[in-house]
Parts: structure tokens; C-alpha cells; sequence
């Protein structure tokens, strides 16, 4: 067992050391890129879709306006031009300005124009009766779009938004031609592909795979490297990591359990490359605040009470993909809570046996000791599942008899969303970009996809001066308040552990650096294949 | 004979009809719905967003007018679009219906030449050691989970692989058709095929051994023994001819089903077959694609049935008039 | 005088004792004896599970994540520390309910089924052979994937989560049964000696059960013990597919599915349960294999 651990450790560090030393190569042109994804792109609309069943085989074959540095994809702030060659804001952060590259064609050799870049804005923001566009409530701070003329794109804004930048560079904002929209319609994008990314369409076998080939004429120049890609369907875990193993893909963007790193490691030794990130999402219990008992706070609070975390960073992230101990910010961001700040809030302390010391105590005074009560699961294995047992069992040790229900996608939805018949439910929050101040709107009262039912004004207020805080101190001190609001004074939800993304692949896949989000810096133009040394 | 079989034909009718009741009445008794799951993967759930897809895809429509739909695409071989890609369902079925025929034919093929010779082997040897032994292989076929005996053949060729030639080998995961690349298309089907095929082989032993036994006991065998022919000669010309008939029903009753049955056998494989489109296909609610590959199974399932039939009235006059 | 046919009069003669035929049927069938010795060996460790497992099935302890086969943990101990001896001996459990449930209540069902059409006839037989027909051409698999679903939607628990993976694999059983045992059943129906028996006034229901089920009892024997075996494996092919038994139930085929994710790092994990699996679906299958030959006269040797 500890040997086997040590080669693990080892091989990972030797992991880290190569990767590193791979930025300070020459990058090498040519080799197809085979990657495996778990599902299907139910379309290739990204303005419509959410899952990186989409994003994975289509993102390389668009460009967006802005987006995340694929060399630095770690770093939320970073922010740079894809498809414009400037932007500046005013002073009042009201009027953002947009510098179109020019030269840039679409893959049918259309020119692209910032007339363009606003029909597409226009699908997103502002689509016609009917249409859909899933991330339309990203952007209710713009006021307008306007394409002043042919190079330039300025965006109005209601009020100033740090969030605004971020929801453009938002992966899933392919730039479409206006051409395409005026000629084939709205709907055209989910079955075609016209962009103006480092790769061109060539096919797609419907439930098997999506090709694509390189784009000569790709607006970041000298790249891509690559000839080409190809996207695998392959739905069973075990049939992605065999085909890694046996060499037919090179890489899952995705992310693989723990012990399947281990298994590929130990079969390929210094041919694997690992590279792992904290992951911007979390699984979040969700107690119904609408019936008893989950409506008496001491309940909540004894729930979150009775959880290990720091234990459960140890032994859970052994078997499922979860490791960081965290707060309602994504772990590492400036925004998030120190330990010496998490460590104050309920169910975070130090001291396992004194925390569930109090949790039995405020059952006892809540008169709910022994409660039997029903636990929503989705029929995921990674890591609902695993989450899902250890939460059982965690709370067995207060007394709590949760019986859980491991259902199916459908079914866990339309219980947790529609029917509410449940204690307790599993939901998650998982966004591309780390984005703080946005992705905790999840946990206020009557938001779109807050299903605990909370009642509480206080949480409300507390977002409201801080959404509106110009300092990072101020930002740092309200989300404090935030934290500790939700967790522990109202106990309205709470955080299990952060996911952790784990991306063995092969070690001649180079310049791909580990992003902390499945759909992020997908376009694939910075990897290159480095098959013969 | 032409009465029989349109007498077949015409009973085949409520059979359809019944299958496509079910297979529109039963998913829509499953609690969840396509568009809520469509939007699920994002925690920017907005119900406005999911209306507007359910009222695209026509689920807010009376639930009569959605049977009549389907069973007009029933009729006229049109089963429109699926619900979760919106692309033809025609088309969506088409690769994937050659997967899964090859696999059937090429599992079929490995049955056929498994059961046979042991089945022969295990009758003409009956209660000796040779037929204890092929009986206990043949049973340790069905004896495991299919997924199990899936996962253990690609964990083999991997180790094998690297113990002969140095670098890890595993089947191809992505389907070429066979005129395109014969090799290649071979050495990512034939595993599945074997496995698949072997598991199959148990009943039709079982099978090719009791006809054969029962053969071997009538006395036009009988006679040919007593005028001393040679037992080889004897099997293979008189008994085996006369004892397949039974097992080839059996053989046409399996290939039926491997047509849409192989779901878990193709999740381990990757194999793209219409097994794993069903499942996906009711496991994300898509009424019209569920509906399709259904009935498309129960079509190639009566058609065969019906051939059998046929085959066999043709055989034996007694059936047509009862 | 109805029933006391040749072979009944010859049986009455020199019945051998008990211990006589289970020794004939040793030295005849020793693959039978083998997998009746199986079937046993599991009922046996069914019945005492709580007494014969060392540790709880259902505890969690991190501290033992992993641990390889051997003392105090014989089999070793899964990803959460939950000892695997004991929870394959608390599995049969699970294992032999299915099995037997699934083959009694869908062999049983089909038998009654089955009889009934043959013995009635004309309309009701032909509107029972297109029902069969429907559901044998149904795909098993969208049957048993739609009723787990659906039962989810009722806040089954984890316990009772089994009765409706009992109910999914049982449907598609019954009319394969009725089937089989409706054809044997046309064929009794054809002897003089039913009609007789009607003539003389006596009830449906005493010509059926006297007369006409003892004389389908062999295809209906030979389908239950087939279908033990192929039950447990379709649990397992249910828990596969997401959608069998529920964590944290110690149940073999969702132990395997489980134990996918170690199956090189800790093959223990996985070994256990699908050693379980195959020796009894092994057993069950090779008993049923004799027991259709001893039933099946034409396959007695000469």
C-alpha cells in the first residue's frame, strides 16, 4: 500500500516537472489529435447547449470575442483578445469598446465584420420569440449592442459589472456569420458548423465521432499546430481509459477518478502525463426548507455539523473526484475564505468529535434526534454517488437515518425541481469561468436554480452591497458575511468538498495546460504532438 | 400455403399495434422530462428556457395527437426527428443499424461454429468425460455477467499485448465499415463477436445435443447402423442433416435479438450500436427515438418469427391445419 | 382409472428408495451433482449470513480503505473499508431472492397462463398468443429500464428498491414460460382422456390441476431452473446500466459494477463478486442441465 502510494506521488511530481518543461520547448506542427468524450453534442449550438458533450468537439471550430488564455487558463483574470484586437472600457464602466481584427474569414470564406460579432451577440442576449439561448440571463446588465462601423463593437451597459467581462468570454459564444443567420436562420447552427476557429468542420458519424482539419488561414498566426482532431464518443468509463491505455486517444478533457490516474500511471509509467486542478464546481446539499424538519435551522446546522471535511479531503479524494475543503467561493480565488477563516464557520472546525457533540445536541433541543429523513441522489457515479454514501454514512454517526435515492438523471431533476419530494437533495453549481461574485447568485433566495425554498432578506442584502463593492477589501470582508450567513447562521445549503480535475493523457500531448473547468480553453490551437521523442 | 402464411401475416398486425401502445404509454409514465435534462447539465436552470424547448418539440401538444403522429410515422416508415439530437431519426439509425448487424451476423457466425461440433461431439459422446466437459464450457459461457467477460477480454489483450510485442494493444473504438477498412473493422468487432457468440452458443449446444440424441435413436439411423456404415458417415449424413432444423429456429430467435439486446456488450466495446442508442434513448427521454428503435426491433423481431414459421409449416403439413 | 397410466403402475411396483435415486442420479449426472452441490453450499450460506459474516456488511471505517485479502479481512476490504467476505455472504441473500422470486413468481404465473389458454382455447387462446406475442417481441431491456424508473418516482427505498428489480426481470420470464408450457399443454389437451373427464362432469378447475398441470410440470421445472441464473445475471446487468440495486446494498452485481473503477489496482474488489456470480449462475445452470435431462425421456441414455 505506502509503496505503491510513494510511486504514485512520484510519478505525479515527475508529471509536473515535465509539463513544465515542456512550455520552454519549440512547438512542433502537424500529428491529429484523437481525444475521447464521455457524451454525445446533443446539437452544436453552443448559444443553446450546456455540456461539454458540445463544447469539446465543436469549441475548435470557432473563435469568440474574448477568451480565457489558454496558457494561463488557471488564472480567472486573465482575459485577452480572440477575435478582437483591442478593447478598452470607460471610465464609468458603463461603455466597453471592441477592436475587430481584420482580415479574419469564416470557413466559407466569408470576411468577418463586427456586423458579425453583433448578430451573434443579438442570438444571445436578445433572441427573437422562440429561440433559445441558455446563458441569456448572463447579460441582463447590457443595455445594447452597436457596430459603429465594420471594425468596431461597442456594448451599452445598465450599470458597471465585474461579472461583464467574464459572461463574454464565456466558452460557449461562437461567433456565427451574420450571413449564415440572415440565409439559413436561427436554428441552421445546431446541424452546420461555420467559423472562423483553428479548425474546419469535416464530419460527424452520429453517436461515434467529429473530425476536424486544420484552418490555414486561422487569425492567431502560426497556429494551429495540429492537422487535425478528432472527437471519440465513448460513454463507458472503463472504454475511455483503456482506449488512452492502448494508444487509441491521447487525452480525456473531462477528468478521470483517482484510481484510474493510478491504473494508467502504473501501465505506462513516464508515457502518462498528470496534470490536476481544483475544479469550479461543487456539490452542494440542499436541504427543503419548506417542510419539517429541514425547516428547523438546528437541523440544517446539525447536518452540516455531522460532515468530515478535513477527513473526507483524505480518504474521499482516494475514490471519487472531490479534495478541496472550501467555502461558497471557489478554493485558491482571492475572494475565498483562508482555513483560518473556514475553520470558524459550523461543520468546518477542527475537532470532528466536538462538532458532532453539537449536532446531537441541537437534534436533541430541536426534538428531532434519530430523524428518518429522504436523501435526493443522481444516478452519477463520479462523484454523486460517492458523495452520497459518505454524506449517509456521515450523518449516521448523529443519529440521522437518511435513506437515500439514487435516481436517475430525469427523475432527480423532476423531484428536486418540480415535485420537492425530498429532505435533503444533492445540486451542484459547476461554471466555466471563475467568476466569484456571479456564481454565489446560486445561493440567494428565489433565484432560477436555487430549489431549497430559503426565505432569508439578509442573504439577499448582503449579495446586493456586495455585487455593488469597488473595493477588493469590501469585496473580501461582504463575502465573509455571505459565507457565513448561508453556511452557518441559516445553514440554507451547504458545501461538500470542491471537485478536483484529474487529466492523465499521453505525454506527447504538449502546450496543453490544465484549465479549472471542463469547458473552458477548449479550442485546441496551442496543442501540439511531440510523438518522437 | 399462400392462405397459411397471410393467415401469419395478417396476426401479425395486433402484435405491432399492441408493442407500439406500450412503447408509447411506458416512457411517458417515467417521472422527468427531455427538456428539463437538457438544461440540467448547467446550473443556469431557467424554466423559461425549458418551456420554450418543450413547446418545440411538441410535448405540450394532447398526448392523442402525439400517438397519431407516431403511429401515421409507424405507416409510412417515417419516424421523424429525434427529440435530443433533432437531426432524421432515418439517419441517426442508419450507421449504427450496420454496426449492429454485423456484430449480430459475425456473433451468430461464432455461435453456429462453437455450438455444432460440440453439440455433436457432446451427443455422440453422451454421459462420457468429452461430453462433461464440453457441457461445463459451454454453461461457464452464460455463467458471466456480460460486461465482466467484456472488461477481462480487453484487460487480456492489453497485457498480452505488451508481453509480445512491448507496446499495450487494444481494439479499435471507433467503427469503420467493413469495405473500408476490412482489417480494421475485424479487429474491433471480432472481440465483442467472440464474447457475444460464445455466451449464445450454450442454448444452441444444448440444443444441436438433444435433437441430435433424439435423432440418433430413430430407426432409419438404426438401420444404417445395422447395414454397418461407418458412425462418421452415419452423423454426418443422416443425423445432423435432420436434427439442425430445430436448432436453426433457435439460432434465427437469438439473431433477433442481438439486434437491440447487446446494450451492455457495446457500452464496453464503444461499440456505436442501436443497444446503446436505446438505452441513451430512454435514459434521456427521447419519446421518438425510443419509439423507433422499438418498433424497429419488434418489426425484425415478428419478421423472423414469422419466417420460422413459415419455414416450419413448409416442413411439416400437420401445423397448417391445426 | 384416469391417471393411473403404464409408467405410474410400473413406478408403484419397485419404487427405489430415495437414497437409491439421489446415488443413480449421482453416477448419471455428476455436472448435476456438482451445481446441486453449488445451489446448496449458497442456500446454506443465505440462510446463516448474519451468523456466518464476520463483520457488518453495511460499516464504513476509512482507516481500512483498501486493505488486501487476509486477516481479519479474508477477502480483503473495499473503497470504503466495508470487509468484502462479508459482504459476498450477505449477498447471496440478495442473490438467491431475485433468483428465486424472479424464476417462481414468472415461471409460476406463465404456467397458470399457459395451461388456462390451452385448456380454453379458441378465442381466449388466440387472444392470449398475440399478448405473448407482444411482450416476447418487447425489448427486455426498455421494460426493466422504464419500471426501475418509474418506481423511483414513489420514493422507494434502498430495501425496497429490490422488489421492483424483481418485478422488471419477472415480466419478460412469464410469457417465455406460458409459452413453452401452453405448447406441451395443446398437446395433453389432445388426448381423449380430457374430454372423458369433461363428459363425466368433472370441474375445470379439477381436470386442470389434476390432469393437466402434473403433465407440463417438466418444461415448467426445466424454465425455473433457468431461469434462477439468468435473473441474477440480469440484476447484474441492471446495476451496470445504473439502474439494478442501490448502494449501500450488498448485492453481487452491483458490487462488480462498483468494483470496475479498482480492477487492476485492488482486483480483490472485484474478484470476489464475480467469482460469486459465475460459480452460481454456474451451479444453478448445470443443475438445471440435468435435471432436463433426467426429466426429458427422450435423452435417457439407452
Amino acid at each position: 500500500m505506502r509503496s505503491k502510494l510513494w510511486k504514485l506521488v512520484l510519478g505525479a511530481a515527475a508529471a509536473a516537472a515535465l509539463s513544465t518543461g515542456a512550455t520552454a520547448e519549440e512547438p512542433k506542427y502537424g500529428g491529429v489529435l484523437n481525444l475521447v468524450v464521455a457524451s454525445e453534442a446533443p446539437s452544436f449550438d453552443g448559444h443553446i447547449e450546456t455540456t461539454f458533450g458540445t463544447i469539446h468537439p465543436i469549441a475548435p471550430f470557432y473563435s469568440l470575442l474574448v477568451r480565457v488564455n489558454p496558457d494561463n487558463p488557471g488564472d480567472p483574470t486573465d482575459i485577452q483578445c480572440d477575435l478582437c484586437e483591442t478593447f478598452e472600457t470607460s471610465a464609468d464602466g458603463l461603455t466597453w469598446t471592441f477592436k475587430i481584427k481584420s482580415g479574419v474569414t469564416f470557413h466559407d470564406g466569408t470576411p468577418l465584420t463586427s456586423a458579425d460579432i453583433l448578430a451573434t451577440y443579438n442570438k444571445i442576449i436578445n433572441p427573437p420569440e422562440g429561440i433559445r439561448s441558455a446563458r441569456k440571463d448572463f447579460y441582463l446588465m447590457v443595455d445594447s449592442v452597436t457596430a459603429p462601423d465594420d471594425s468596431t463593437v461597442v456594448f451599452q451597459l445598465k450599470y458597471p459589472s465585474g461579472a461583464f467581462l467574464p459572461a463574454l468570454a464565456d466558452p460557449f459564444n461562437f461567433i456565427y456569420s451574420k450571413k449564415d443567420l440572415d440565409e439559413h436562420g436561427y436554428e441552421w447552427h445546431q446541424k452546420n458548423v461555420n467559423g472562423t476557429g483553428p479548425f474546419i468542420f469535416v464530419s460527424a458519424d452520429p453517436g461515434a465521432s467529429v473530425e476536424g482539419k486544420k484552418n490555414p488561414n486561422y487569425h492567431h498566426k502560426g497556429k494551429p499546430y495540429l492537422d487535425g482532431f478528432k472527437a471519440i464518443i465513448a460513454t463507458d468509463m472503463s472504454a475511455r481509459v483503456q482506449a488512452i491505455e492502448g494508444g487509441r486517444a491521447d487525452i480525456e478533457f473531462r477528468g478521470f477518478p483517482p484510481k484510474q490516474r493510478d491504473e494508467l500511471v502504473a501501465a505506462l509509467g513516464d508515457k502518462i502525463t498528470v496534470q490536476e486542478s481544483d475544479w469550479n464546481c461543487v456539490l452542494i446539499v440542499t436541504p427543503n426548507h419548506d417542510r419539517a424538519p429541514m425547516n428547523d435551522v438546528r437541523v440544517r446546522r446539525a447536518l452540516s455539523l455531522a460532515i468530515d471535511r478535513w477527513g473526507g479531503s483524505q480518504y474521499l479524494s482516494n475514490i471519487a473526484i472531490v479534495k478541496t475543503v472550501g467555502g461558497i467561493v471557489f478554493p485558491n480565488h482571492p475572494l475565498a475564505a483562508t482555513e483560518e477563516e473556514l475553520v470558524q464557520i459550523a461543520g468546518y472546525g477542527k475537532d470532528l468529535e466536538a462538532n458532532r457533540a453539537e449536532a446531537r445536541r441541537l437534534l436533541k433541543e430541536a426534538g428531532h434526534e434519530n430523524v428518518k429523513i429522504i436523501f435526493n441522489n443522481r444516478g452519477v457515479d463520479q462523484p454523486y454517488k460517492v458523495v452520497g454514501t459518505w454524506l449517509v454514512d456521515q450523518w449516521k454517526q448523529v443519529g440521522i437515518e437518511a435513506e437515500q435515492q439514487v435516481n436517475p438523471s430525469p427523475v432527480f431533476y423532476d423531484i428536486l425541481r418540480k415535485t420537492r419530494e425530498f429532505d435533503v437533495s444533492i445540486d451542484f453549481n459547476c461554471q466555466s469561468l471563475v467568476n466569484p461574485i456571479a456564481d454565489v447568485s446560486f445561493f440567494l433566495p428565489g433565484g432560477g436554480s436555487q430549489f431549497s425554498g430559503v426565505q432569508d432578506p439578509e442573504i439577499t442584502r448582503i449579495y446586493d452591497e456586495l455585487s455593488k463593492a469597488g473595493t477588493a477589501e469590501q469585496q473580501r470582508s461582504l463575502m465573509r458575511q455571505l459565507e457565513k450567513r448561508i453556511l452557518d447562521e441559516t445553514a440554507s445549503q451547504f458545501i461538500t468538498l470542491w471537485w478536483y480535475k484529474i487529466n492523465p493523457h499521453r505525454s506527447y500531448v504538449k502546450g496543453w495546460k490544465i484549465p479549472p473547468s471542463h469547458y473552458l480553453a477548449q479550442q485546441l490551437d496551442h496543442i501540439w504532438l511531440d510523438k518522437d521523442s | 400455403m399462400w392462405q397459411y402464411i397471410i393467415k401469419r401475416l395478417f396476426l401479425m398486425i395486433p402484435t405491432v399495434i399492441g408493442a407500439a401502445v406500450i412503447i408509447f404509454i411506458l416512457p411517458r409514465l417515467m417521472p422527468g422530462d427531455i427538456c428539463e435534462l437538457r438544461y440540467a447539465e448547467s446550473s443556469n436552470y431557467s424554466l423559461e428556457q425549458v418551456n420554450l424547448c418543450r413547446q418545440t418539440l411538441g410535448l405540450n401538444d394532447p398526448v392523442l395527437v402525439q400517438f397519431g403522429e407516431f403511429l401515421w410515422g409507424i405507416v409510412t416508415f417515417n419516424f421523424g426527428d429525434s427529440m435530443w439530437t433533432g437531426r432524421p431519426i432515418i439517419h441517426e439509425i442508419g450507421l449504427r443499424f450496420e454496426l449492429s448487424l454485423q456484430v449480430a451476423i459475425m456473433a451468430t457466425i461464432v455461435s453456429v461454429a462453437i455450438a455444432i461440433p460440440l453439440g455433436t461431439l457432446s451427443a455422440v459422446y453422451q454421459n462420457t468425460w468429452i461430453d462433461y466437459i464440453v457441457r461445463g464450457v459451454s454453461i461457464a459461457g452464460i455463467a458471466m455477467p456480460s460486461f465482466w467477460l467484456g472488461i477481462l477480454i480487453i484487460l487480456a489483450l492489453l497485457t498480452v499485448s505488451e508481453a509480445m510485442t512491448g507496446t499495450r494493444w487494444s481494439p479499435p473504438i471507433e467503427y469503420v465499415p467493413i469495405w473500408e477498412d476490412p482489417l480494421y473493422n475485424l479487429s474491433m468487432l471480432i472481440w465483442p463477436a467472440l464474447a457475444t457468440g460464445y455466451r449464445y452458443s450454450a442454448v444452441s449446444t444444448r440444443m444441436t445435443r438433444s435433437s441430435l440424441l433424439e435423432v440418433l435413436r430413430e430407426d432409419y439411423v438404426r438401420t444404417a447402423r445395422a447395414k454397418g456404415l461407418m458412425e462418421k458417415l452415419i452423423i454426418n449424413r443422416h443425423a445432423l442433416k435432420n436434427a439442425l432444423l430445430p436448432v436453426i429456429t433457435i439460432i434465427g430467435m437469438e439473431f433477433a435479438f442481438l439486434m437491440g439486446g447487446l446494450v451492455v456488450t457495446e457500452q464496453v466495446f464503444n461499440l456505436n450500436g442501436l443497444g446503446r442508442l436505446l438505452v441513451q434513448a430512454v435514459t434521456q427521454k427521447d419519446y421518438t427515438m425510443t419509439q423507433a428503435i422499438v418498433m424497429i426491433i419488434v418489426l425484425v423481431f415478428v419478421f423472423c418469427n414469422i419466417v420460422v414459421d413459415i419455414l416450419y409449416a413448409w416442413l411439416d403439413p400437420r401445423i397448417r391445419y391445426s | 382409472m384416469t391417471d393411473t397410466s403404464i409408467d405410474r403402475l410400473e413406478d408403484l411396483r419397485d419404487r427405489p428408495s430415495l437414497w437409491r435415486r439421489l446415488r443413480s442420479f449421482m453416477r448419471k449426472q455428476p455436472l448435476g451433482t456438482a451445481g446441486a452441490a453449488v445451489v446448496l453450499l449458497y442456500i446454506i450460506m443465505a440462510a446463516f449470513a448474519p451468523w456466518v459474516q464476520p463483520f457488518d456488511p453495511l460499516q464504513n471505517s476509512y482507516e481500512f480503505q483498501f486493505v488486501p485479502p487476509g486477516w481479519p479481512f479474508l477477502m480483503g476490504t473495499d473503497e470504503w473499508g466495508r470487509d468484502i467476505f462479508s459482504r459476498v455472504i450477505a449477498g447471496s441473500r440478495t442473490a438467491l431472492l431475485v433468483g428465486f422470486s424472479c424464476a417462481f413468481v414468472g415461471a409460476t404465473t406463465g404456467l397458470v397462463l399457459g395451461v388456462g389458454s390451452a385448456y380454453f382455447g379458441g378465442r381466449i387462446d388466440l387472444i392470449f398468443q398475440r399478448i405473448i406475442d407482444i411482450f416476447m417481441a418487447f425489448p427486455l431491456i426498455v421494460m426493466a429500464l422504464s419500471l426501475v424508473s418509474i418506481s423511483r418516482a414513489y420514493q422507494v427505498s434502498a430495501e425496497n428498491s429490490v422488489y421492483f428489480v424483481i418485478i422488471a426481470i419477472t415480466i419478460p420470464f412469464i410469457p417465455r414460460c406460458a409459452r413453452v408450457v401452453r405448447a406441451s399443454a395443446l398437446a395433453i389437451r389432445e388426448i381423449p382422456f380430457i374430454d372423458a373427464a369433461r363428459a363425466n362432469g368433472f370441474s375445470d378447475t379439477r381436470i386442470i390441476l389434476r390432469h393437466m398441470v402434473p403433465n407440463v410440470m417438466a418444461p415448467y421445472l426445466i424454465m425455473i431452473t433457468a431461469f434462477v441464473g439468468e435473473a441474477i445475471l440480469l440484476e447484474a446487468s441492471l446495476s451496470f446500466l445504473g439502474l439494478g440495486l442501490q448502494d449501500p446494498l450488498p448485492a453481487w452485481g452491483l458490487m462488480l459494477r462498483n468494483a470496475q473503477e479498482f480492477i487492476r489496482s485492488e482486483p480483490w474488489i472485484a474478484i470476489w463478486p464475480g467469482v460469486a456470480i459465475s460459480l452460481g449462475v454456474f451451479g444453478f445452470n448445470l443443475f438445471g442441465d440435468a435435471v432436463r435431462d433426467a426429466l426429458d425421456p427422450r435423452l435417457r441414455s439407452q
